[in-house]
């Protein structure tokens, strides 16, 4: 008979090798499934994580590794100080889209004036819409105790609603024929975030998003409000009786994640989307819940864990494309990712015993 | 071998702006490349563009070898699944959905020996070209069944975006309803999705509940035909593919999105040599447009109505929008006879008078 004993504190060595383990038990499950799918399993593995990075063509797709990988991590971060503190935003997603409505309105407004405020400006726009987007579930929290799960989640749809409403009303491109989607600001100089170095896949948002990674740790291993942050997620009462107003916590740790990524999502309207269609969201603010656990909710562990998930997603589609592997199958390894990160994650607080019961 | 002679070319990122080296070599078979929008499986949208795919392969044998990439996003995925297309060496590249558009232009510029084609959109270059069908031919025959057999004298339509593809739909259904039955009122549900089932079902509930008893969809799942065939005496048509298995009752006939003729014809042209980049706008007469079975619920006389009219477009007799039509707020749009010019249809942004409904703008 197994049976689960609880640990004293969480292990330690667990806690670093379940990611490990967790990406382990992927591949495994995986190679089994593209089997059952008639794939040539070892060929599909080395086609997701390793083509990309050094087979043909990898010069291109290094590039699209951080251009995908920019905005899970620039997310992820601001997530996983909230997590850490018990605070869960669910609703990164709508806070992306209301980040890049609001950058985007700021360079629409503008068209066609050329002037180097304008990007800072979209910048500074792209973060206060995802602000105040995230304000919604901190303000009905602190007032009303909702929950911030719920009213962060629901907020999703409402915003994903107004963004067909843009793309389809006030942001259409008036010389598009009618059709829906904004003007293009890749042909936008003074909006576009164009790559720094041209074909290396690195624009603002990438720079932005190794920002977020140094500066949530200094956040949380240096300064005194990370101290506090760490406390409310361990001890709640504790950090009451320390002094933390719960109210002012809430609002930060919501108000922070918003922002990141209302500017994620300003990056990327400006940059590799360029436009405001009714699907620009791309599930980013979503996937960036799991790169925050699989980062274990460390900066420099969603670091890893942003360019690992990017290299699913591109690995993915090169095996969709060279072995016709159905994209079903592409989304259902990456979610084994997350189930198999929960179930180990088991083992840093509890550890398994075999009992002989019956003898 | 080739692969390494690939990697060796395209070490350099810049090199990529050369296109592509491996198309010089002969004897190999032509490679083309697909990306749908949706699962291969959505019985809709992307199923009919992977139906002419399939037409292309049974077509051409071994002189093509063609590959596809499904559910790909619209924006960055996009223009990402096209380069990896034309860097695995397609030399044609369908891309099968509007929202591709500007990833379309961006990777035809970084490709120029690439031929790409690009489905109802509207920029084109010099190895882009595009293509588009006349749906709301399909309409017209449909607006013609329904305004003959409804009874309750109300007509749903679920829409997908109010863009002019489906406007023209609108339209047209509601001008050969109204031709056949003056009592026909139109009612228009916009569902803002190509695909959902769930939100469709609902769009589709809601029609029948307000009393339609036909429901015509501009969306690609079958679900409105589950909804209609509960309901018992609502009819339907099947939109992108045949949805025959809703026939005979609910589903009377349907709007069929055939890509093959055209698909096998481009592959053609790139096979000898002769390859431009064209705007296509096929219908009826070309065979881009099927109108499907009509079933044996259709009264024989109505049948045949519509399937001359299905004739006299196809023979380009017939155009569907012949004025005298005015616009919904009474202003003329086309004087007796007139009929509009493909750019003008092509940006239809307004309702024909007597359509109740407001187009949101």
């Amino acid at each position: 008979m197994i049976h689960l004993e609880r640990r004293r504190a969480a292990s330690r060595f667990w806690t670093l090798a379940v990611p490990v383990v967790a990406v382990l038990a992927t591949m495994l499950a995986g190679a089994g499934l593209f089997a059952a799918l008639g794939k040539p399993p070892a060929e599909a593995l080395r086609m997701i994580f390793w083509d990309p990075l050094l087979g043909p063509n990898a010069e291109y797709f290094r590039g699209q590794l951080l251009v995908k990988a920019g905005p899970l991590i620039l997310i992820a971060c601001g997530l996983a100080v909230g997590f850490r503190a018990g605070i869960w935003n669910i609703g990164a997603e709508g806070q992306y889209i209301v980040g890049a409505l609001s950058g985007a309105a700021v360079a629409l407004a503008l068209w066609p004036a050329e002037s180097p405020l304008i990007f800072p400006t979209m910048v500074l726009a792209g973060a206060l819409g995802g602000w105040a987007w995230a304000m919604i579930p901190a303000f009905l929290k602190t007032r009303f105790g909702t929950s911030e799960i719920l009213v962060s989640l629901m907020l999703v749809y409402v915003a994903q609603n107004l963004l067909a409403y843009m793309a389809f009303g006030p942001m259409k491109n008036p010389q598009g024929f009618g059709f829906p989607g904004s003007r293009n600001l890749q042909q936008y100089p003074s909006a576009h975030n164009a790559e720094l170095i041209a074909g290396s896949g690195l624009h603002w948002g990438v720079v932005a998003a190794l920002l977020a990674v140094i500066g949530t740790h200094l956040l949380m291993s240096r300064h005194l409000l990370g101290f506090r942050i760490r406390v409310a997620g361990e001890a709640p009462r504790a950090a009451r009786f320390a002094g933390v107003s719960p109210a002012r916590l809430i609002r930060f740790c919501l108000g922070l994640s918003g922002a990141l990524a209302g500017v994620a999502g300003m990056f990327e309207v400006a940059g590799p989307s360029g436009q405001i269609t009714d699907s620009f969201n791309a599930n980013y603010g979503f996937t960036a819940i799991i790169v925050a656990f699989l980062g274990r909710l460390n900066p420099w562990g969603i670091l890893a864990a942003g360019l690992l998930m990017a290299l699913t997603y591109i690995g993915g589609d090169l095996a969709q494309l060279m072995l016709g592997l159905p994209a079903a199958a592409i989304q259902a390894f990456q979610g084994m990712l997350l189930f198999f990160l929960l179930a180990f994650d088991l083992l840093t607080q509890y550890r398994i015993r075999w009992k002989g019961a019956r003898t | 071998m080739k692969r390494r002679t690939f990697l060796s070319t395209t070490a350099a990122l810049g090199a990529l702006s050369l296109g592509l080296p491996g198309l010089a070599q002969a004897q190999e078979p032509l490679k083309v490349g697909f990306i749908y929008v949706g699962p291969v499986g959505d019985m809709g949208w992307s199923y009919q563009h992977e139906q002419g795919r399939q037409a292309i392969e049974a077509e051409f044998g071994d002189r093509v070898q063609t590959t596809y990439m499904e559910s790909v996003p619209e924006g960055p995925d996009a223009e990402r699944a096209l380069t990896q297309l034309a860097l695995a060496g397609n030399s044609l590249i369908f891309a099968t959905s509007f929202g591709y558009m500007d990833a379309v232009m961006n990777v035809a510029a970084k490709f120029p020996n690439v031929k790409f084609e690009h489905a109802t959109g509207y920029k084109r270059a010099e190895n882009v070209a595009t293509y588009d069908a006349r749906f709301y031919e399909g309409r017209a025959i449909q607006g013609t069944i329904a305004g003959r057999m409804t009874k309750t004298n109300k007509i749903g339509y679920i829409g997908s975006f109010p863009i002019p593809e489906v406007v023209q739909g609108i339209n047209a259904a509601f001008i050969h309803a109204r031709k056949v039955n003056p009592a026909v009122e139109m009612k228009v549900v916009w569902a803002y999705t190509w695909f959902d089932p769930a939100k469709e079902a609902d769009a589709a509930a809601a029609l029948i509940a307000e009393g339609c008893d036909v429901v015509m969809q501009h969306t690609d799942s079958t679900a409105p035909q589950a909804k209609a065939q509960e309901a018992g005496n609502v009819i339907t048509f099947g939109q992108a593919s045949d949805m025959s298995a809703f026939a005979p009752m609910p589903r009377v006939g349907s709007t069929i999105d055939d890509w093959a003729p055209y698909y096998i014809e481009r592959v053609g042209k790139m096979l000898d040599g002769t390859w431009t980049s064209d705007a296509t706008w096929g219908g009826i007469g070309s065979g881009m447009v099927g109108i499907g079975e009509i079933t044996s619920a259709v009264p024989a006389e109505v049948k045949a109505e519509a399937l001359a009219m299905a004739d006299a477009i196809g023979k380009g007799e017939y155009h569907p929008f012949t004025g005298p039509l005015n616009k919904q707020d009474g202003t003329p749009w086309l004087a007796a006879g007139e009929t509009p010019d493909d750019g003008q249809l092509a940006g239809l942004d307004f309702y024909v008078e007597g359509i109740t409904a407001e187009l949101p703008k």
